[in-house]
């Protein structure tokens, strides 16, 4: 991913979507919880067809990308991942605006097959907007890892919206979404949701409101019409105010009408406070029904070897030994192994760099020109390869591979309390791991962190971790001021950066005003 | 029938959600997390530190500041 004019957002991306989406056959978003694969199904169904940029006004990045199936192109959206529509953060926001307002021809919704209870929260909540719906369990591999069965033709039923297994991984599966997806943009499969039906006094106050706004809302459908009336009752605000600029309504006519209707629900012991708890307990109890139903676990006892493991990686004792073990053995391999393909990079370069000269001689090349091109232009291009490729190639791998075990999780929970000292979440000691590979990888994992101010600060502070780039500098110049720099001295650099890093952090979060 | 914080639920000892002792952001963000009145909340892990804590809810396994697990009462 390079840092071009489109991938900066220096043009709008307004303009960008509505000309691709002029050129497409349909528009799908692709939405989901955060962590359940979303990207990944994204990028295999684009493949390097992206879009990248922020969404209009908004430090959210956007990505759409085209995907071509049986002779239709499909722009895909992918929308921020969230657990729910209904809070204030700005990915909600822009995932409920664009399911709502964006019109999209078919949504996606991801689930992970792991934990399909949490994840239905979004779904019912998406049900309620729109209509034209796919639900898609992803990670089934993992699921079946942990013997979770699910009876996806009963979820359907269930959802009253096509279902689709898919492991990202097998293009078949994806295939098979895409057809469904297909299916329902085109209208060969209409979707009838089965939306959750809340407390009955909630239902009354929904359909005499329904009544007095359907003629405000003439040209909506009646789905729309019941979540409207439902965000009118909850009174928020926000939600409010985007649902009358986008449709070009003015609910102020109304408004006594509805503070009547929210008195007599006062009345009857539910209150501005409680209403929301009461719609969100509705789809929970819900979502856990249909769990109970659809989904099989058929050996327990895999979770408990899970837990025991988690209890020694996490202990008092063990806990944080064996991560600076881990640690220390992927720095170690880094910077030892890196040692042998470095040299071996730079001889090589060494070697052309000498053939080059050679040529440059031959063709009677004036001094000035061999020296800009390859005492200048060629030699630094080697060096920067020969010393940052190979700790880089080395790092990412098995850092990935920490990913992959679910070991990085556990590394935040460890050093939360720590973070939590210096005003921050233990997921600021992910991104600054990820700082030592590269600043740049650091800072743009620093997205793991909800809080924005807490985000801002890890950013600012990761540039502060050494780098695989600027370790070899780093030493290069102690040695110069010290002499000698044994290991000793490198490991009292590298706590000393460390330190810095972390100390920063606390100042600026209690000294200044970001 | 005993009413205490959640941050005082011994490990592996399951509690009912009971009530929610905050509003707004933190509020909502529980409620989507599925902790409504009637949840099963288990903690099963604490950091070296003693907290956060790790609480299994509905399924999935959610790290919790003594701070915000000390919003959540619980039955035992």
């Amino acid at each position: 991913m390079g840092l071009t004019a489109t991938s900066c957002g220096s043009t709008l991306l307004d303009d960008e979507v509505l000309n691709l989406q002029k050129n497409c056959d349909y528009t799908i978003a692709i939405a989901g919880n955060p962590n359940v694969g979303k990207s990944t199904i994204f990028n295999a169904l684009t493949g390097l067809h992206q879009h990248t940029g922020n969404w209009p006004g908004k430090t959210v990045s956007n990505a759409s990308g085209i995907c071509v199936h049986k002779e239709k192109s499909l722009l895909l959206v992918d929308i921020p991942g969230t657990y729910s529509l209904m809070s204030n953060s700005q990915e909600e926001e822009i995932a409920r605006d664009y399911i709502c307002f964006g019109n999209p021809d078919t949504t996606i919704i991801i689930l992970d097959a792991t934990c399909i209870e949490k994840n239905l929260n979004l779904v019912f909540q998406t049900l309620e907007i729109t209509n034209k719906v796919v639900v898609c369990v992803n990670l089934l591999d993992e699921a079946k890892k942990k013997h979770i069965n699910i009876d996806l033709d009963m979820l359907s039923n269930y959802l009253g919206v096509p279902v689709v297994g898919t492991i990202a991984r097998k293009s078949k599966t994806l295939k098979q979404l895409l057809d469904t997806t297909i299916k329902v943009a085109s209208g060969e499969i209409v979707p009838k949701p089965k939306i959750v039906k809340y407390h009955p006094l909630i239902e009354d106050a929904i359909l005499i409101l329904e009544g007095k706004l359907a003629p405000i809302l003439a040209h909506k459908n009646e789905m729309l019409l019941r979540w409207v009336c439902l965000k009118l009752l909850d009174g928020d605000s926000k939600i409010i105010n985007s649902i009358e600029n986008n449709f070009n309504v003015s609910f102020s006519d109304i408004m006594p009408f509805i503070e009547s209707i929210r008195e007599d629900l006062a009345n009857n012991d539910i209150t501005a406070s409680n209403f929301r708890d009461k719609v969100v307990s509705s789809i929970v109890f819900r979502a856990e029904d249909i769990c109970n139903n659809v989904v099989q676990i058929e050996r327990e006892n895999y979770a408990i070897r899970d837990r025991k493991i988690d209890k020694i990686l996490t202990s008092k004792k063990f806990g944080i030994p064996i991560m600076i073990l881990f640690l220390g053995i992927i720095f170690w391999i880094t910077i030892t192994g890196a040692n042998y393909p470095s040299s071996l990079l730079s001889n090589l370069f060494g070697f052309v760099q000498e053939k080059l000269l050679i040529f440059f001689n031959k063709i009677n090349a004036p001094s000035w020109l061999s020296g800009i091109l390859v005492d200048g232009m060629f030699q630094t291009v080697a060096w920067v390869v020969s010393v940052m490729l190979p700790p880089m190639a080395i790092f990412f791998p098995l850092f990935t591979i920490l990913e992959d075990l679910g070991y990085l999780p556990r590394i935040a929970f460890n050093l939360d309390h720590y973070f939590k000292k210096a005003c921050t979440t233990g997921k600021q000691a992910l991104t600054m791991c990820m700082g030592f590979g590269c600043n740049a990888a650091g800072v743009v994992g620093c997205r793991i962190i909800d809080s924005p101010r807490e985000r801002l600060i890890a950013i600012l502070t990761n540039a502060f971790v050494p780098c695989n780039g600027r370790f070899p500098f780093l030493i290069i110049v102690a040695s110069i001021f010290i002499g000698s720099v044994t290991t000793r001295y490198k490991s009292i650099y590298f706590i000393y950066y460390l330190c810095f890093s972390y100390h920063f952090t606390w100042y600026l979060f209690n000294f200044t005003c970001i | 029938m005993k009413k205490i914080h959640l941050d005082d639920l011994p490990l592996n000892c399951t509690g009912k959600v009971d009530t929610l002792h905050c509003e707004g952001a933190i509020r909502r963000r529980l409620l989507d997390l599925g902790i409504v009145k009637g949840t099963k909340i288990i903690p099963i892990l604490k950091s070296p530190c003693g907290d956060p804590t790790a609480f299994v809810i509905r399924g999935s396994t959610i790290a919790l500041r003594k701070e915000d697990s000390n919003l959540i009462e619980v039955i035992l």
